[in-house]
């Protein structure tokens, strides 16, 4: 029998520049450590089972990353923290812990969309980028090429908004459905800035189950 | 910090623009960091390499624990950034930094440099450029951090003497903490830069070049060193530990995917099979072992403080570890069904090393290795390995039918007297292998053979020999390539070009330092990634040094000849590496010394060591014993 717990943590300082799939090792040996007995998937090559939401790219910080993970025993909540705590690595943090239904789908299908911030490490043009996102919204369509293939981003950008509080960011709201996933930097790179002179942080990750309570209309 | 900062945020803008980016920020669990201004002596350990390579470093990692577990003193470190990283770097005006505090490393009092390999030289001189330090010595006052080297290509520190202030000969866990004690009584002292070279070369396994002076006779071979200074040591005789010490078990985990993610365990020291090519056999000597109860520990314990899911024994030649079985038994006992993945590498070539990794073989199953090196007769004896073929035939089928499919043979070519029948040897008996493996369980059956070239090495028995030609060495691999051809075989070779930049910088005296520098500002760096298009560099250098690589590569030596490596004294006699050398020109087998001690001058050098703790274990045995000479036959 499994029981199966999802975490909500923060990704932060050098952690931003570990992988998705270094992250899920990152896990396994978090749990190796604290002496958790994690589950492993029979076979040849037994995997350990963590599940993450929609992955994170390289160099983004962020506020909210969710991943679930079967252990072979039920445990209270707090020692599980606890035990968790004390053996992550330096830039990641846990914001919750909750148990979690074996029957709900697995994550990856499950998520709906991610709500980004956007911070500049330079002085941008306020009304400039004001005027692009204006473009980039009334568009109908917004075909792109990634990776050989094209696509069109303008579907994928659900929300996207300056705040003009000093400092000034910007607040966007993506799919991040499996196959449908839209991503930040392409989002600047319409806008014209250079995703090196930004700093990128995940603030939510919505999941389908929330749809219903968000006005989103998704 | 400030200045820690204002880096940071440039590194913000930069990181996002190279390749593996987590190289470059530190932060990974178990790294130490320490408030940089509550500690007196701040030391860099510095791997010349590629962070991938470097960070599971087992030498780095021991002096990292060892300096950290001191409160007067921090030990940070530093690798070498790929081309992408070095040229942002550059461009940005932002020296070398260290991962932790990251900190220029021109800040520190101390860098250590690990070189456990030659074709790390010019990564050297760029990563000290990159830490906007000069990288000559005498260039370099008190102003800039003491740069010391240790590790195995140091044994012949010659070719990199101007640019190094001191060499930690042999075994670095003390010699390092008394090199530092030396600077901190040095720095309040207020003294100069030349006090605390003089003052730490008295430290026994200390050389400081620059207190030496190379002379040459009028053909360019080596006539002596002249030491400037009567207290200096005439030889710098190695370090080592009488007995080993605890082994390292906080390992730094890496945040990212490196090429060994595992704990590395040494189960013992040293080597006393004496195999003529081997460099690692003849430094590293006396075999000391840890007991059993402090492998399990230290494992134990290691994989409590990393979550690793690979743990690597660690030696020479494990077969020959006196409780093998033992420790075996116990490791499987204790964590079998952990999804451990456990290797033991240098198993002897019998049925007994499949059993070993038998009882090691959890859920995940790795390749089997042997290393028969010659596949002839006449080289075994040259190269002093004997084994059977009928022992290698029986142990390949032991391996395919238990399950392996897959058998990596490690072959070594070009020696000076090898023909090419003793090459084709290497593809019949890979051949005969297969078929071996194919009986055992069909098609199913592979054999890779690894062919590296033989470089003779300094401190070896083969210190006299030449080094094989380009061109006989592509003749011998062009065979090898042909006849390995077809289903179940594969061949793997080292390009010739590298063999030959090994052999140059391991043998080479303090002239050559200049034809490394020049190669360095020419553009030579990472020499054993580059795909060897740094040769025709390496080349120009030679020239503009009015050198003769051939000489330092292709020369047979006489058999009196001075070496520039003579001072450097790795408690193994010269005297018993040319009665070696002869042994092997006269194709006599010699023994394991375990058996029967040859006084290889061991025992006599560092008998204070085994009296100082006469609890402790050495594998050689009493050296008052009488010798006997017997020739030894191949075993059967
Ligand atoms: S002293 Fe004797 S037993 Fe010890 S390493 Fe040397 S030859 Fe071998």
């Amino acid at each position: 029998m499994n029981y199966r717990y999802r975490i909500n943590y923060s990704k932060k300082e050098g952690m931003r520049y570990t992988s998705n799939l270094d992250i899920h090792k990152m896990w396994e040996r978090t749990f190796r450590r604290a002496k958790l007995p994690l589950a492993y998937s029979q076979g040849f090559h037994p995997q350990p089972k963590i599940q993450q939401a929609s992955p994170l790219p390289l160099g983004f910080l962020s506020d909210f990353e969710i991943v679930d993970f079967f252990l072979e025993q039920e445990m209270d909540l707090s020692s599980l923290e606890t035990a968790l705590t004390n053996s992550l690595p330096f830039g990641i943090s846990i914001n919750s812990i909750t148990q979690i239904n074996l029957l709900e789908p697995a994550l990856q299908t499950h998520t709906i969309a991610s709500e980004y911030q956007v911070v500049f490490l330079e002085e941008f043009d306020a009304i400039k980028i004001i005027e692009s996102i204006h473009v980039l919204i009334s568009k109908e369509t917004v075909i792109r090429v990634r990776r050989g293939k094209s696509y069109d981003l303008r579907p994928l950008i659900l929300d996207l908004e300056i705040i003009l509080e000093n400092p000034i960011y910007l607040k966007m709201l993506l799919m991040s459905k499996d196959g449908a996933t839209g991503r930040p930097e392409e989002v600047l790179s319409e806008l014209n800035i250079p995703m090196e002179l930004t700093r990128i942080i995940r603030k939510k990750i919505i999941l389908a189950n929330e749809v219903l309570d968000n006005k989103l209309g998704l | 910090m400030n200045q820690e900062k204002s880096l940071l945020n440039q590194l913000e803008r930069i990181l996002p623009l190279v390749e593996k980016p987590g190289r470059y920020v530190g932060g990974e669990y178990n790294s130490v960091v320490k408030n940089w201004d509550e500690v007196s002596t701040k030391i860099a350990l510095v791997f010349p390499d590629i962070y991938d390579i470097g960070l599971s470093n087992l030498g780095l990692q021991i002096l990292y624990e060892n300096i950290n577990q001191r409160g007067d003193c921090l030990a940070e470190r530093a690798y070498s950034p790929w081309q992408d990283m070095e040229d942002l770097l550059r461009k940005n005006e932002i020296p070398l930094y260290s991962l932790e505090t990251k900190t220029p490393l021109r800040d520190f009092d101390i860098l250590g440099f690990t070189l456990p390999y030659e074709t790390l030289y010019t990564n050297t001189l760029n990563l000290l450029n990159l830490s906007q330090i000069p990288i000559r010595s005498e260039k370099r006052g008190k102003e800039f951090p003491l740069i010391v080297a240790g590790g195995h290509a140091t044994y012949n520190p010659e070719p990199m003497a101007p640019f190094i202030d001191a060499f930690l000969i042999g075994e670095g866990e003390e010699i390092l903490l008394e090199v530092i004690d030396a600077y901190k009584e040095w720095k309040k002292e207020g003294l100069s830069k030349s006090e605390l070279l003089l003052k730490i070369s008295s430290i026994d396994g200390v050389y400081v070049p620059s207190l030496y002076d190379p002379q040459y006779n009028s053909d360019g071979t080596f006539l002596a060193v002249k030491t400037k200074n009567k207290n200096v040591p005439k030889k710098v005789t190695k370090r080592i530990m009488g007995k080993l010490p605890y082994a390292p078990t906080r390992f730094i985990v890496p945040s990212i995917g490196v090429v060994h993610n595992r704990i590395a365990v040494e189960i013992m020291r040293g080597c006393t099979r004496g195999c003529r090519f081997c460099h690692a056999g003849m430094i590293n000597r006396p075999i000391r072992e840890r007991t059993v109860q402090e492998i399990i520990h230290s494992i134990e314990t290691g994989l409590e403080n990393t979550g690793f899911e690979e743990v690597a024994l660690l030696s020479l030649s494990s077969s020959d570890y006196t409780n093998v079985l033992e420790l075996v038994e116990e490791i499987s006992n204790k964590f079998s069904g952990k999804n451990l993945t456990i290797s033991l590498p240098s198993l002897r070539i019998d049925s007994f090393s499949v059993d070993l990794m038998e009882k090691l073989k959890g859920s995940r199953q790795g390749g089997f290795t042997l290393a028969p090196e010659a596949a002839s007769e006449r080289m075994r004896k040259i190269i002093n390995k004997p084994i059977s073929e009928e022992m290698l035939l029986t142990t390949a089928f032991e391996i395919f039918k238990r399950g392996w499919h897959t058998l990596k043979l490690y072959f070594m070519i070009g020696h000076p007297s090898e023909t090419l029948e003793d090459v084709a040897e290497i593809a019949a008996l890979c051949k005969k292998v297969l078929a071996v493996g194919v009986k055992a369980i069909g098609r199913r059956a592979k054999v890779h053979a690894g062919v590296s070239t033989f470089v003779p090495k300094p401190h070896t028995p083969f210190q006299w020999v030449a080094c094989d030609q380009q061109e006989s060495i592509r003749q011998k691999q062009n065979l090898l390539r042909e006849e390995l051809k077809g289903p179940g075989l594969k061949f793997n070779w080292t390009d010739p070009k590298e063999t030959i930049m090994e052999a140059w910088l391991s043998r080479g005296d303090r002239r050559l330092a200049e034809v490394i520098e020049t190669a360095w500002k020419n553009g030579a760096k990472f020499d054993a990634w580059q795909d060897f298009k740094n040769y025709d560099i390496w080349m120009q250098a030679f020239r503009e040094a009015n050198l003769d690589p051939d000489f330092y590569v292709h020369r047979e030596r006489s058999i009196d000849e001075v070496f520039p490596w003579d001072h450097i004294y790795p408690g193994v006699k010269k005297t018993y590496l040319k009665t070696e050398y002869l042994n092997s020109l006269s194709l006599r087998l010699r023994g394991d010394c375990r058996e029967q001690c040859y006084a290889c001058g061991i025992t006599q050098t560092f008998n204070h060591l085994r009296k100082e703790d006469p609890g402790i274990v050495w594998k050689c045995p009493n050296i008052s014993q009488p010798r006997s000479k017997n020739e030894l036959s191949i075993p059967n």
